[in-house]
């Protein structure tokens, strides 16, 4: 009996990513799901730009390259133009909460069917670990070499918190991948998000915190602890929307 | 009996496998390198192994196949 081997929705090559970066584990999640509900034949997926942007090497399903932060409007066209096919957006920080954050923010008003996969890591992988609207106060990254200070450049962004507050989105969740529990936990919302939208039900979104050992300086078990101790504190795991339910208990 | 098989050559030797893993079965072969000049994992104990697959579920370039 397989206990685990990789995932059908996976392309059988090395992923670029440095050691011990979670992406993986998060691409691993997504395609799990995708197996597990079936759906790589009729599924497209949108790449951000970022560490991931190269994310249409590796799944097996279509995907599609989107402009910096414009996944949720290229994933709206394609949805819209195609109800029958699943779009999801994988996106980082950089992607999602800085210059796209305006199309996710209008995305979920519109309560658009689509599925977003959110890596949270406090910084800009791809560019080198510069300082993200995520990364933490304090935080020492290339454009904060004393750390983020607040009245220079503000408070981090919390992304479920503020998406929250609208009508719109269906579901939107925090999770974190630094350990078995966890990951599971994780594997179960991603399916969720995905369910989601096969029943019509509109927008979700899953944060995930991740880690970043090479930008932020530490090994990748280190990384993992960082999570648990700096990251977790202010950026809480839990469901922070699902109208379903909450229409349900009415 | 449980059956571990790695593709080594896309192994990044990162050791987050080494740590989930309950039995400690696993540990990075410091007397060898892979093609990307990483130490890859190997099965130090592998009759210590359980099959419970949390090095699988852990490993981010999905190189570990767990069989029972």
């Amino acid at each position: 009996m397989i206990v685990y081997d990789k995932p059908h929705a996976l392309l059988d090559v090395p992923l670029h990513y440095c050691p011990g970066c979670t992406h993986g584990i998060v691409h691993k999640l997504v395609a799990e799901v995708i197996d597990e509900l079936g759906i790589e034949g009729k599924t497209i997926g949108i790449a951000p730009v970022g560490c991931s942007v190269m994310a249409y090497d590796y799944f097996a399903c279509d995907m599609i390259e989107a402009a910096h932060g414009r996944a949720p409007a290229v994933a709206t066209g394609v949805k819209r133009a195609d109800p029958t096919k699943v779009v999801f957006t994988y996106q980082g920080d950089g992607d999602l909460a800085s210059i796209g954050m305006a199309e996710t923010v209008h995305a979920a008003a519109r309560n658009e069917n689509i599925t977003v996969i959110f890596i949270n890591n406090a910084i800009y992988g791809m560019t080198g670990g510069q300082m993200a609207p995520t990364s933490l106060v304090g935080q020492v990254t290339q454009t904060s070499p004393y750390g983020r200070d607040p009245k220079l450049c503000g408070y981090p962004i919390k992304v479920c918190e503020l998406l929250s507050e609208l009508e719109g989105p269906e579901y939107l969740e925090r999770v974190t991948v630094n350990s078995i529990p966890h990951i599971r936990a994780a594997k179960k919302a991603i399916k969720k998000a995905f369910q989601n939208q096969l029943d019509g039900k509109g927008f979700s979104l899953i944060e995930v915190v991740s880690s970043c050992p090479t930008n932020w300086g530490m090994t990748p078990q280190n990384a993992l602890k960082w999570i648990e101790e700096k990251m977790l504190p202010y950026y809480p795991l839990g469901v922070y929307k699902d109208r379903s339910a909450a229409e349900v208990k009415e | 009996m449980a059956k571990l098989t790695f593709r080594t050559d896309n192994c990044k030797g990162c050791g987050l496998c080494v740590d989930v893993c309950p039995k400690k079965v696993l540990e990075l072969a410091q007397d060898k390198i892979n093609k990307r000049g990483h130490h890859p994992v190997e099965a130090a104990r592998p009759d210590d192994c359980i099959g419970c697959g949390s090095c699988a579920i852990m490993c981010p370039d999905f190189i570990i196949k767990v069989e029972r």
